[in-house]
């Protein structure tokens, strides 16, 4: 294909990921290595319904000033990078001097705002996407093994969990998982303990956060699979049954090896959801136990006072992770692309 | 009977007259920005009464208000003409810089707004309250009878009434609280420290200064008061300590003057519940005078971006929608109005006692919402048992110190 | 692997069917247990004394005074207008999903037929621009569409989702053209066609189950968008997940909850007769290899 063809027909598509992709991307990267201007203090009298009281408030006068001097704010270089809420170059250095002992170290590291996001991030995206995958598998392999009428609605109640809006999914779960919710009961009986309760304890609401997850995601697996199954060459599959290969022998010889580009691309859309895993946390209240990265950007941006600087090297370091994450993945299809 | 009628109809007339003339001679947009409970859709639609040929007025109340407000305050004209907030979510906007002073206003339309309404920084006008709220104990007039108690007035006597409920076996978890870890957390840490008479600041600085005596004694006390509460409590929002509270698992606790109401209608919970629900003023702590609780108002403001024209459109309506002819039966028990022709309701009697016992307003400081975030993100390991009371303030306080840097707070 | 290629034992048919029954219980479950509970009080449904509470309903039959109540469904419907919410979404939907894909076939033909280096960067470009945190992006609109008023409109909305959603369009797409013989086009354009002839005459016409795949995700990328539409929507142009969570709220009113339950039961069920509708588009489409990485 010709340079300037090729330039036409991928236009709209790069135009708009331009605006408002690439754009924000390096709004976000500038936004990253600056911190705001000094805020000029002065104290005030301050009067309300509840009387007056002396408070500290920003001058602004003074701080507009600045503001106009360095509109971008104050250049910080990678400063907010290493600070204590990110890589905390400083503290993990400290940790490593005065912990006693190798598990001292890493108390004292998931103490830190970004390791402790990274232990769960990360756990959650090594062991949900293999078992999306697998789950996906299964059902898909079931489902095609079911009586041709059957399938439609098979096929709609196994998307219900990627199609009911998590907003409320999720809600009357969270309510379902309560110790006096209907399967917190059921796993108080299974477990013979009346005060078990899922949300009061840190590795249980991890393991519910995953069970929630692969609930959640596995219907993209099995979608994906159970149509790569419609494909399996029937010739391949017969020759085989000939050569007396038995169920499981066609399984591991014939479907999966025919199914494994597909499995590359859920991993790769697994890998990438998975790491920014944010709406369980929130929707299960479940900051105390289990934070990741793009809660740490949600914290950030939805308090009362907004922290767009920390938010945007959270952001970065969230590519770069994922970057990182997908290296394997990327090189086998450069690899596949050169090969062509 | 019909001179009444008629008399009725012309009080009528007359008032839909007034209602229309307190709007005044105004032009241009109005256009609201703010959360989206029910007294502020009263206001809203009493702004909206001023809509007329020359006015449009509009308003977006939702709950990701905060994270709309700044930006739509920003833009030169500004999409929003005002934003209704609380004392602690005007600093985010006063920091910026996108509310204009009202004195000019205040002088030229608006006497009839009482002096105390007027939210005063530096001398100039910045909003005018409306409501207020506070948080302050409710219980079960049951309960506490059984147990022969009166409701407790500091939290070592609720915690002695607890420890009584749970021994005579009547609730496992007598205690409620909006523990959940961010913002509630943070809230009732602010609370229990101000009872303690703690100053969060070196004085006259940013400086953060939480790890000391009172910091201790009040994760302390708020451990102690978790030992009663149902497990989950790191989860529990207000709306989660409400649906607790009707349905009958708990019978002590620390809630919202707003929140009151819902609990006592005759919806959702048993009727043994919502016919003994009470509320009493706020509890100390400590020995300490101060009560332990905040006092909040929510207020209007107008945006600086706006031509003058709509301003002041903005601020009759705004007016409008503050003034006594919003409250009907309706409208009366939907918050503590600071608006004349309230009556309190026995929903509202807490938030009017905590006023009176002296409690301190949230405080109104360019920097304390970092505090408030790294109180939130942080408490939660040591309620969990996880580290101690010092490290988890220490882990305040650095959290804290990181942010105020990157915002310029400090250096 | 069709039902019939091979007879089935009896202990494989029936680990099957448990596989099935296991699946749909877990898949549906709380599916069924929100339709059931969306005609209960919001006491009883989302009650903390019982779970019982929520099959047998003691406060709805106190308060509805019946076993069930419609009450629910009346409100968010009647009362709270939800089919203007509903009108919305099927705008969203219908521009993000004709926009997205005719975005996303053009430029997913041309990466599949560009045998250049800068093809795969592309690719592996728009990869990245997908790992990018969405609050962040949509937090960096905030400003710019406030400064030049285009915040709050549903063309503002539906080209952030368009955007939003073309990394993963171009890479279903691409994909998906690689798998349609070279030999098509390429004798097309040696009897004369230019490329865009080519593509419009010979491509065209034998790319509707991918397309038709690819649009299912987008529409229920569109469908289902919380982060975007909550943020940049006015409240008159809201679509329906963000009027669903403003039933929720911050501060639960009475009775609002139960509004969003009934809302969200009601939305699932046009999307029953469009899977039905599409099942076989789908596994038409991405048997044509339209996932293949």
């Amino acid at each position: 294909m010709k340079h300037k063809t090729f330039l036409w027909f991928v236009l709209p598509s790069s135009l708009a990921m331009l605006l408002f992709i690439f754009f924000p991307i390096v709004s976000v990267l500038i936004q990253s290595v600056h911190v705001d201007t000094e805020q000029v203090i002065k104290e005030v009298k301050n009067c309300g319904p509840f009387g007056c009281e002396t408070i500290t408030a920003v001058d602004q006068e003074a701080t507009q000033a600045l503001k106009r001097d360095n509109p971008l704010g104050r250049f910080a270089g990678l400063s907010t990078y290493f600070d204590r809420r990110h890589l905390a170059l400083d503290e993990v250095r400290a940790a490593w001097g005065n912990a006693s002992g190798a598990g001292d170290f890493f108390s004292q590291l998931l103490n830190l705002p970004f390791y402790k996001a990274m232990s769960f991030t990360l756990a959650y995206t090594f062991i949900v996407t293999p078992l999306v995958i697998i789950f996906g598998f299964i059902i898909a392999v079931a489902v095609n093994g079911a009586a041709k009428w059957v399938r439609g609605p098979l096929i709609f109640f196994s998307l219900l969990p990627m199609l009911v809006t998590p907003l409320v999914g999720s809600l009357i779960i969270f309510w379902m998982v309560d110790a006096r919710g209907v399967i917190g009961a059921a796993l108080q009986y299974v477990a013979g303990d009346p005060n078990l309760s899922v949300k009061a304890s840190t590795p249980l609401t991890w393991v519910m956060l995953m069970v929630y997850g692969v609930w959640h995601s596995a219907p993209f697996a099995f979608i994906v699979y159970y149509a790569g199954l419609q494909s399996v060459n029937k010739d391949t599959l017969e020759s085989a049954m000939i050569d007396g290969a038995s169920r499981w022998e066609q399984i591991r010889y014939v479907i999966i090896p025919h199914l494994l580009p597909l499995t590359t691309f859920i991993a790769l859309m697994q890998l990438m959801d998975n790491f920014r895993v944010f709406e369980p946390i929130v929707s299960f209240s479940a900051e105390a136990h289990a934070t990741s990265l793009s809660w740490a950007i949600y914290n950030d941006l939805g308090g009362e006072t907004r922290q767009l600087s920390s938010a945007a090297a959270t952001s970065v370091l969230t590519i770069l992770g994922i970057c990182i994450l997908l290296l394997p993945v990327l090189v086998r299809t450069w690899r596949d692309f050169n090969h062509k | 009977m019909l001179l009444r009628k008629i008399t009725l109809a012309v009080t009528m007339a007359l008032s839909a007259n007034v209602a229309f003339a307190s709007c005044g001679d105004i032009t241009g947009k109005v256009s609201i920005v703010g959360n989206e409970f029910p007294a502020i859709q009263t206001v809203a639609k009493g702004a909206a009464d001023c809509a007329g040929d020359a006015v449009t007025v509009t308003s977006n109340l939702t709950a990701d208000h905060q994270k709309i407000n700044l930006a739509g305050l920003q833009g030169d004209p500004a999409e929003y003409t005002t934003a209704i907030i609380a004392n602690s979510s005007i600093i985010a906007l006063m920091n910026d810089d996108v509310i204009r002073p009202l004195d000019d206003l205040i002088a030229a339309h608006g006497a009839d707004i009482p002096k105390s309404n007027l939210i005063t920084i530096d001398g100039k006008v910045m909003a005018v309250a409306f409501m207020a709220n506070a948080q302050h104990l409710a219980y079960r007039k049951d309960v506490l009878a059984e147990i022969g108690v009166e409701p407790p007035t500091t939290y070592e006597e609720l915690l002695a009434a607890a420890e009584m409920i749970r021994e005579k076996g009547i609730m496992e978890n007598p205690v409620g609280g909006a523990y959940k870890s961010g913002w509630n957390l943070a809230q009732e840490f602010v609370n229990m420290y101000i009872g303690h008479g703690g100053e969060f600041y070196k004085p006259g600085t940013a400086e953060v200064a939480i790890n000391n005596a009172q910091g201790v004694a009040t994760l302390e006390m708020m451990k102690a008061l978790t030992g009663y509460m149902n497990p989950d409590f790191l989860t529990h929002d207000s709306n989660a300590t409400n649906a607790e509270f009707e349905a009958g698992n708990t019978a002590l606790m620390n809630m919202w003057g707003s929140r009151i109401g819902v609990l006592m209608d005759d919806e959702g919970a048993e009727e043994v519940v919502y016919s003994n629900i009470a509320v009493g003023g706020p509890m100390t702590v400590g020995g300490g005078t101060t009560p332990a609780t905040t006092l909040w108002w929510d207020g209007w403001t107008v945006a600086k971006n706006t031509s003058d024209d709509n301003a002041k459109a903005t601020f009759m309506a705004m007016k409008n929608g503050t003034s006594p002819g919003i409250l009907n039966d309706d409208t009366m028990g939907e918050a503590v109005w600071m608006i004349e022709g309230y009556k309190p309701a026995p929903v509202n009697a807490g938030v009017f006692a905590t006023i009176k016992a002296g409690a301190k307003p949230y405080p109104m400081l360019p920097y304390h919402g970092l505090l408030h975030t790294a109180l939130g993100d942080n408490l939660a390991d040591f309620l969990q048992g996880k580290e101690s009371a010092e490290q988890a303030l220490a882990d305040t306080e650095a959290a804290y110190s990181t942010a105020a840097k990157e915002k310029g707070f400090l250096n | 692997m069709t039902a019939k290629t091979q007879r089935r034992s009896h202990a494989l048919n029936l680990l099957l069917i448990a596989v099935l029954v296991i699946w749909m219980i877990l898949a549906a479950f709380p599916f069924l247990w929100t339709l059931w509970g969306s005609f209960k009080v919001e006491g009883d449904f989302f009650s903390k004394a019982d779970w019982m509470n929520a099959l047998t309903g003691p406060l709805t039959l106190k308060e509805a005074g019946g076993s069930f109540t419609g009450a629910g469904y009346h409100g968010a419907w009647i009362k709270e207008a939800f089919g203007l919410a509903a009108i919305n979404t099927v705008i969203v939907c219908v521009f993000v999903v004709t926009i997205s894909l005719t975005f996303g076939t053009l430029g997913g033909y041309a990466l599949s037929r560009s045998t250049y280096r800068y093809a795969f960067w592309f690719l592996i470009i728009a990869l990245i621009f997908r790992a990018m945190p969405p609050i962040t992006l949509v937090s960096g609109y905030l400003p710019v569409f406030f400064t030049w008023n285009l915040w709050g409109h549903l063309p503002t909305a539906i080209v952030v989702l368009v955007a939003i959603n073309q990394p993963f369009t171009l890479w279903m797409l691409h994909s998906f053209f690689k798998n349609i013989p070279k030999d098509l086009d390429e004798s097309a354009m040696v009897d004369g066609c230019n490329r865009f002839q080519a593509f419009r005459h010979v491509i065209v016409p034998v790319m509707w189950p991918g397309v038709i795949t690819t649009g299912l995700f987008s529409f229920l990328l569109a469908y289902n968008d919380f982060a975007v539409t909550a943020m940049i929507l006015s409240k008159e142009n809201q679509t329906m997940v963000p009027k669903i969570s403003s039933f929720l709220g911050t501060t639960q009113t009475k009775g609002n909850v139960m509004f969003a339950v009934a809302s969200v039961v009601s939305v699932t069920a046009p999307l029953f007769v469009m899977v039905l509708f599409f099942q076989r588009q789908i596994v038409s489409g991405l048997t044509a290899g339209a996932v293949k990485g």
